[in-house]
């Protein structure tokens, strides 16, 4: 008989949730940007920046957060023996879930991760941003219903496992031997940010620490944003969604504990008032997610324990983070990019043509 | 008889689909589902509780997890 999996229990997956939520808002309040404890989709930017896939001066860091989550689940997934290397379902198409993803995320300014922390820290803009998550969310459901899916993996040599969390030890590697320069924005081969939100980070040991702390965690409850909403609305099941109410509630009261929380729609940090983009960026991306399986949080932790195709996700969220500053799809705290418009639009009709593509006729 | 669901490979949320599918339109009393991550397995058994099923074994081999769910009458 199989051992029980404290962390897959209701109270496992609640407890993580909850962790998130108080460790996000200490990470803020020791210096990672407002409402940005933790976003999965802007640290990920951040990184593109850093190794020069964009030049947007602003965002552009090596976050070690992202690093721990992968590094996290890595070592929690040999420790609970999952490491289970598999690839081959449909890559080069979750690669592009991965690129258009990140252009919705980055039109709305944050992944589902950093919808909820606005909404706890006060940011009303969020609650468009979530009911566009739902939307996107729904609609990928209808396909799932009919029988979307991108296909079966198969296993496949640890090496292919070990790539993405190698690539992460990599970064990590640079950010050591190029680390930091006070008032420098570049040392080696790695940019950093002197404004704006890349320049604004916990410090190094405080964020990889709690970022393997996530990552471990994640990995063992198997912690889903858009996994909540999708067996809400697929299953009625509430197992994923306590998690996530269980971060949303505890990141808010952190955040009126620390003296974080500012209610209101106008001058929130890293953050536009446009409620009908805010809501159409996010479906984009909630579309993206289901049909990919995951948010993108999860892919990191998918990726830490072997599944070479989350990975791949994860690197076209890199590359589409590149996109997103380079075409100036990405918006700002003054509105949205100049092209963010035609971006979501192509980005709909990729995600319908593959939903569509990859949907079998029931048997 | 039992009927075999094989959603070896299959990502989140197929192998659940696939299982209350068979749980909603299948006839037979017993339903072997295959899966390849403890994640499936979890998911899979949560599911099969949930619709009102009991699973009543998990077998794990190298290819990943057997479990055997039985429907109520």
């Amino acid at each position: 008989m199989i051992k029980k999996n404290v962390f897959a229990t209701r109270w496992g997956i609640i407890a993580v949730g909850a962790l998130i939520g108080v460790l996000a808002p200490l990470l803020q309040k020791m210096g990672n940007p407002g409402n940005m404890g933790i976003c999965v989709a802007c640290f990920e930017r951040d990184i593109a920046g850093a190794i020069g896939f964009h030049q947007a001066k602003v965002v552009q860091y090596v976050r070690p957060e992202i690093i721990g989550f992968v590094l996290g689940s890595l070592v929690a997934a040999y420790l609970f023996k999952e490491f289970r290397p598999r690839l081959g379902s449909s890559p080069i198409v979750r690669f592009f879930l991965g690129v258009f993803a990140m252009i919705g995320a980055l039109v709305f300014l944050g992944c589902p991760w950093r919808a909820l922390l606005r909404l706890a820290g006060g940011d009303f803009n969020a609650i468009l941003g979530i009911a566009g998550l739902i939307f996107g969310i729904w609609i990928g459901t209808l396909f799932l219903k009919k029988g979307y899916n991108l296909g079966r993996t198969h296993s496949a040599n640890p090496v292919s496992g070990w790539m993405l969390p190698l690539m992460m030890g990599g970064l990590l590697v640079l950010v050591l031997i190029f680390p930091q320069i006070q008032g420098e924005a570049k040392n080696g081969v790695l940019n950093y940010s002197l404004k704006g939100p890349g320049s604004m980070h916990a410090p190094l040991i405080i964020s990889i620490l709690a970022g393997l702390a996530i990552g471990f965690l994640a990995q063992r409850s198997r912690f889903c944003t858009m996994g909540a909403f999708r067996d809400l609305i697929l299953f009625r099941q509430i197992h994923l969604f306590s998690g996530l109410l269980a971060l949303l509630v505890v990141a808010a009261v952190t955040n009126v504990i620390l003296n974080q929380f500012k209610p209101g729609f106008e001058g929130q940090p890293v953050a536009h008032t446009l409620h009908i983009w805010n809501f159409i960026g996010m479906a984009l991306s909630g579309l993206c997610f289901v049909l990919a399986g995951g948010c993108p949080g999860r892919q990191l932790f998918l990726s830490g324990e072997g599944d070479g195709d989350a990975a791949i996700f994860v690197l076209g969220m890199l590359v589409g983070a590149g996109f997103a500053h380079n075409f100036s799809l990405a918006s700002s705290p003054k509105g949205l990019g100049t092209y963010a418009i035609p971006a979501v639009i192509t980005g709909f009709v990729f995600c319908f043509l593959v939903a569509f593509m990859m949907t079998k006729k029931k048997a | 008889m039992a009927a075999t669901v094989d959603a070896r490979g299959l990502s989140c949320p197929q192998p659940v689909i696939l299982t209350i599918n068979e749980i909603k339109s299948g006839t037979d009393p017993e339903i072997i589902v295959l899966v390849d991550t403890e994640t499936s397995q979890e998911n899979v058994s949560r599911a099969a509780v949930s619709h009102g099923c009991t699973v009543s074994e998990v077998m794990q081999d190298n290819e990943g997890y057997r479990i055997i769910i039985k429907k109520e009458k």
